[in-house]
């Protein structure tokens, strides 16, 4: 990966001197800005946390005063680009060895700080106290391991979707992420350290050590050398997935001579840990001893687990610390051993960020007065190195990985995200529609077409910015930074969690504002919009003619045609086709009010979406108007809207009174994203949605109604509406290319009270 | 007998009220077995009786008589049935009642070397039945359960007798080579709970790897005269005393063979550090799995038993303490004297039994 530069350390040796290059650019990234530090230093790498200001373009829409008719262009609104000051966290894991180098790094690029204080955490903090305060000039300031751990393990399962994995050796795909349980509490967190710590956690601030044992990472670690004179943990992970335990350890059939029937143990069983170690008088290997020393702690501290886990009725069970990191060997027989003692009732977690929790704790802790629980944070996948197996077989580049700088940035959103209050299950909704980390054609495929797809970007976001004479040089940055996404993702599709359409599209303009191309598609946005309007009139005219069910079907086009020029009439029935229930629907008393989550600009939203909302306003049912909050694609956001609105409201009445009379309500998502996570919304959004009495959710296009949400259930009817505009995606559908999709649901036990019965008495 | 993953235990009741006429009758073969086991203490190089375990004028099935208590290593049991060929055990008439997972594994052996049919018994069924009979006719007038008194303090700590008049439900916990986990409610109700495989034969197993030692007595004795701090690391090496945020006392061991980590600490302790050690680590892990099921169970006696505490003051103290500080004196630890012969008296006990049944 780019950003992970593999350091000489031939010419590190042991002195640490500077000779050391860090590549600035890429790893102490925005550090001129950093505000507050904070250091996890562990028994082999540090972890440094640091709070910056980041400063990039935003693209701006302005209205013209037309009243005064200045537009001396036709344009209907002014784009500019600003410059804003946004918040980000970064991380950055590195060993040991390299802490002189990069403290001195440190040093010199620091110029903006007013910080006199360090939080420090981790049993390598003392040791490393006297250098950082000697080197960096601030006072180290010690925080309580285990706080620091749980305060950063809140903060993941809470911002980052995709936190918490299961772990299967040999399904299709190693790493099986879990959906973040709304309410995060109560949880188990084992943390494996030289020892372990069994630790619940109620709320954000109560948790407690309800357990623990001396069996941990230090047994394995102790334990290991004394047997196979291997120094090195590492080494040791790797001689014991190589070994086999049988050898050693006396098995339930050492002893039967096969399976021990009438208690349901099975031959394979370890019956007794190296049991058969004391009556052997032979030389046993390395290997084998390893293997067996892995399989006896990892079996205990799984025991213990569930014990505990049992004892205290508690279903979700973290495992963290050195012992586990990353390391597949350990989270295979940590899984292996919960689901025997278990039965499979209790899954074994892991965290894809759990080697930065202590950091993130002690940032946290630093950080209290400045409310950082109070926001929502975002990985950007720009800036951060991904998850990455250490498994020989699944990563060949395996070996580069000790002596490289592993990053993770989280952007300070500007929002509050939460749920949608209408989600019928929060705790099972799962966004996207196909999951790319488990279907490796789906994820071929794909990957395929943004590959293909990424020179058309960088010639768009070229000539957004036809001013700049630098923008093909950054556009170039930006292609080298995705196309090696890209890469990455084909060989670690779980990198950042469930690989998936949107995330690609995501981690696209992430990348894209990286090297500030903040807006694309303004231009285009704006020549659209404008075209559009100038028919609007003619389109409600015209609609108006129709008779009310002509009417309504014409409507229900409109918005399936928006997206697509060609599209021209297809005949029914649709791929997926409700509409008759829609009507039938429509028919019936008013909806109360309306969420419509719109999609592109131009056409779509002005001669499709609008005149379809005009109609639900006519009928009587308030409408929420939802739009992104920043640019994506060519979607229209909610600063755009504002400026559509305005202008529509002034040419027709229904849209003027609709606004006047807070009918007609527009609202930010939240996201900047063109798929839809309904679990991450604005709070304001959420509000809305819950004052109003929302009894119906309108989801347009292909981004948000299909590739993700399609299989979304929600507490109130639904209209999930999008031509699918891919080939593949079409097949896999089982249609055909512009095949329509029209879902009407209404949820299961409210059907009564919204479709007219069937028959009359 | 009972045969076990590393220990076949063997008991032998001795009739004393033999007459003369009997005796008369008696074939020779079996007069020799009984001069042969009751006229030594050892057998062959590996085989011993435990003479002071032995149970004196007992009645069993209308007879007067000795009971013997004899083991030896599982690794022996080919030359044992070799013996029972020699010595052709087959033309007694007798039946050899036998539990442990070896009553499976060479029942075949018996069959084809010696022509002897073993009466295979669950293993489990025997231990509780062995353990509640032993107990009822008590250790020659004496309590056969035991239990230390002021188990947190090394001073005063006593060992002192009981009886088990009312057991149940009490957990058992059986530590041999692994470790089974029992909740008995009655004589005939039981499950079990759980077991582990860090047991004897793992203490066992890893001193020999550790240390050359070969026997368990060695290991034992390495183990007495260890300190087992040098190869821990404790909560005061960590947080240079106790950890008060979680209430851990600095003595605590937070990593077992933490130490063991850095070189120079593994070039500077002894092989009898390692030994205890090894036996601080297995016994107090066992003492940690037994009381959190003593919880889950909602069971406040836990009864030790097995081969592991055979001479094993040291683990049976460790014991006593665990039960007792973790669970701020809910919860006692009892021990028996028989420790690990209870199985063997079980299947006794079942071949008496169909002695009785016509």
């Amino acid at each position: 990966m780019a950003e992970c530069v593999r350091l000489d350390r031939s010419a590190s040796s042991h002195t640490m001197d500077k000779s050391i290059t860090l590549p600035p650019d890429e790893i102490f990234r925005n550090l001129e800005n950093a505000k507050r530090f904070a250091i996890d230093i562990g028994g082999s790498l540090t972890k440094l946390a640091y709070y910056s200001t980041v400063q990039h373009k935003v693209a701006k829409v302005r209205s013209f005063d037309h009243s005064t008719k200045e537009a001396s262009s036709d344009k209907l609104y002014e784009i500019s680009m600003q410059e804003e000051v946004s918040a980000r966290l970064h991380f950055i894991k590195f060993e040991n060895a390299y802490i002189e180098t990069c403290l001195d790094f440190i040093k010199d690029h620091l110029v903006n700080t007013e910080t006199k204080v360090i939080k420090a955490t981790g049993g390598g903090a003392h040791k490393f106290k006297e250098l950082i305060q000697r080197k960096l000039g601030l006072k180290v300031d010690k925080e309580d391991e285990m706080t620091c751990l749980i305060k950063g393990c809140n903060f993941v399962l809470r911002n980052i979707p995709h936190e918490a994995f299961v772990y299967a050796k040999h399904a299709d795909s190693e790493f099986r992420f879990q959906t973040t349980h709304p309410d995060i509490f109560p949880y188990l967190l084992i943390n494996i350290g030289s020892g372990v710590s069994i630790v619940k956690v109620e709320s954000e601030d109560k948790f407690e050590r309800i357990g623990g044992s001396s069996i941990g990472g230090g047994t394995f670690w102790g334990l290991g050398a004394l047997l196979t004179k291997t120094k090195r943990f590492d080494e040791l992970l790797q001689l014991a997935s190589r070994g086999q335990h049988a050898s050693v350890d006396m098995l339930v059939k050492d002893i039967y001579g096969g399976s021990y029937g009438s208690l349901g143990l099975t031959g394979d069983l370890i019956a007794s840990s190296f049991g058969k170690s004391a009556t052997a008088d032979k030389e046993f290997s390395k290997e084998d001893m390893a293997k067996s020393l892995l399989h006896m702690i990892s079996n205990d501290i799984g025991q213990l687990a569930c014990l505990y886990a049992k004892l205290h009725n508690l279903s979700r069970v973290y495992f963290g610390g050195f012992f586990i990191r990353g390391h597949p060997v350990t989270m295979h027989t940590i899984t292996y051993s919960i689901n025997f003692f278990t039965k499979g009732e209790v899954q074994a977690l892991f965290l894809r960020h759990e080697g930065y929790l202590g950091a993130i704790g002690a940032f946290l802790k630093g950080a209290e007065e400045d409310n950082p629980n109070q926001y929502s944070w975002g990985e950007n996948y720009a800036g951060s190195s991904g998850l990455m197996s250490v498994s020989p077989d699944m990563n060949p580049m395996q070996r580069a990985r000790s002596g490289t700088f592993d990053m993770l940035e989280m952007d300070r959103l500007e929002r509050q995200l939460v749920n949608l209050p209408l989600l019928q299950d929060p705790s099972s909704y799962i966004p996207d529609t196909v999951d790319l980390t488990e279907d490796a054609l789906a994820r071929e495929y794909w990957l395929y077409c943004f590959e293909e797809a990424l020179d058309g970007v960088v010639k768009r976001a070229v000539a957004s910015q036809p001013d700049m004479p630098e923008a093909a040089e950054r556009a170039e940055k930006f292609s080298q930074k995705y196309r090696h996404k890209l890469q990455t993702l084909r060989h670690q599709p779980f990198a950042y969690g469930s690989l998936t359409v949107r995330s690609l599209l995501d981690t696209r303009e992430h990348c894209l504002n990286e090297f500030n191309f903040p807006d694309p598609y303004s231009k285009i946005k704006q020549k659209e919009n404008d075209v559009a309007l100038r028919y609007y009139q003619k389109a409600i005219k015209s609609l108006e003619e129709l008779s009310w069910e002509e009417r309504q079907f014409a409507l229900a086009q409109g918005v399936l045609a928006g997206n697509v020029f060609d599209w021209g009439a297809k005949a029914r029935p649709w791929l997926v086709d409700s509409y008759d229930q829609w009507l039938e629907r429509l028919k019936g008393p008013p909806h109360k009010c309306a969420l419509f989550f719109v999609d592109n600009s131009g056409v779509d939203i002005i001669l499709g979406v609008i005149p379809f909302v005009r109609e639900l306003l006519s009928r009587g049912t308030e409408v929420i108007l939802a739009s992104n909050s920043a640019p994506a694609l060519n979607d229209v956001t909610n600063g755009e809207l504002q400026i559509l609105t305005e202008r529509i409201a002034a040419m027709d009445p229904v849209i003027q009174a609709g606004l006047r009379e807070d009918r007609l309500t527009l609202v930010q998502s939240g996201s900047s994203s063109p798929c839809l996570d309904l679990s991450r919304l604005d709070k304001v959004l959420a509000m809305v949605v819950r004052e109003r009495q929302t009894d119906l959710v309108i989801i347009e296009g292909m981004g948000r109604a299909i590739h993700t949400n399609y299989y979304a259930m929600l507490s109130c009817e639904s209209l999930k509406m999008a031509v699918i505009k891919n080939s593949w995606l079409a097949d896999r559908l089982g249609g055909k290319l512009f095949s329509v999709v029209f879902k009407y649901e209404v949820p299961a036990g409210k059907s009564s009270q919204c479709s007219p019965p069937l028959t009359r008495s | 007998m009972d045969i076990g993953g590393t220990l076949v235990k063997l008991v032998y009741f001795e009739p004393v009220d033999i007459t003369a006429e009997e005796e008369q009758e008696e074939v020779e073969n079996l007069k020799s077995i009984r001069r042969y086991l009751t006229s030594n203490v050892a057998y062959g190089k590996t085989g011993v009786r435990d003479v002071h375990l032995e149970l004196r004028n007992l009645t069993m099935c209308g007879r007067t008589g000795n009971l013997h208590f004899i083991r030896f290593p599982t690794q022996a049991m080919p030359r044992f049935i070799q013996m029972g060929h020699d010595k052709n055990f087959s033309s007694l008439h007798t039946t050899l009642c036998a539990t442990g997972g070896g009553a499976y594994k060479f029942e075949n052996d018996f069959r084809m070397m010696a022509n002897l049919e073993l009466l295979k018994l669950d293993e489990l069924d025997c231990l509780i039945r062995g353990l509640l009979y032993v107990d009822r006719v008590g250790f020659n007038g004496h309590p056969e359960c035991y239990y230390f008194q002021n188990p947190s303090d090394t001073q005063s700590c006593m060992k002192k007798p009981c009886n088990l008049d009312n057991p149940f439900p009490m957990l058992l916990v059986n530590i041999g080579s692994g470790v089974s986990i029992l909740a008995v409610y009655s004589k005939n109700n039981y499950k079990r709970v759980t077991g582990t495989s860090l047991g004897g034969g793992t203490f066992l197993g890893l001193c020999c790897l550790l240390t050359g030692c070969e026997t368990f007595e060695e290991a034992l004795e390495m183990a007495s005269k260890g300190d087992s701090t040098n190869v821990d690391k404790l909560v005061k090496d960590i947080y240079g005393g106790d950890y008060e945020r979680f209430g851990l006392q600095g003595s605590a061991v937070a990593s077992s063979f933490g130490h063991m980590m850095s070189k120079e600490k593994r070039d500077s302790i002894s092989k009898e550090d390692l030994a205890r050690a090894m036996l601080v680590t297995i016994t107090n892990n066992i003492g940690s799995i037994a009381r959190m099921c003593a919880v889950n169970e909602k069971i406040e006696r836990v009864v030790f038993v097995g081969n592991f505490l055979r001479i094993n003051t040291v683990s049976t103290k460790l014991l006593a303490y665990a039960m007792d500080f973790w669970s701020k004196g809910q919860l006692r630890a009892l021990f028996l004297e028989h420790e690990g012969y209870f199985g063997a008296v079980g299947a006794l006990m079942e071949l008496l039994k169909a002695a009785e049944d016509p």
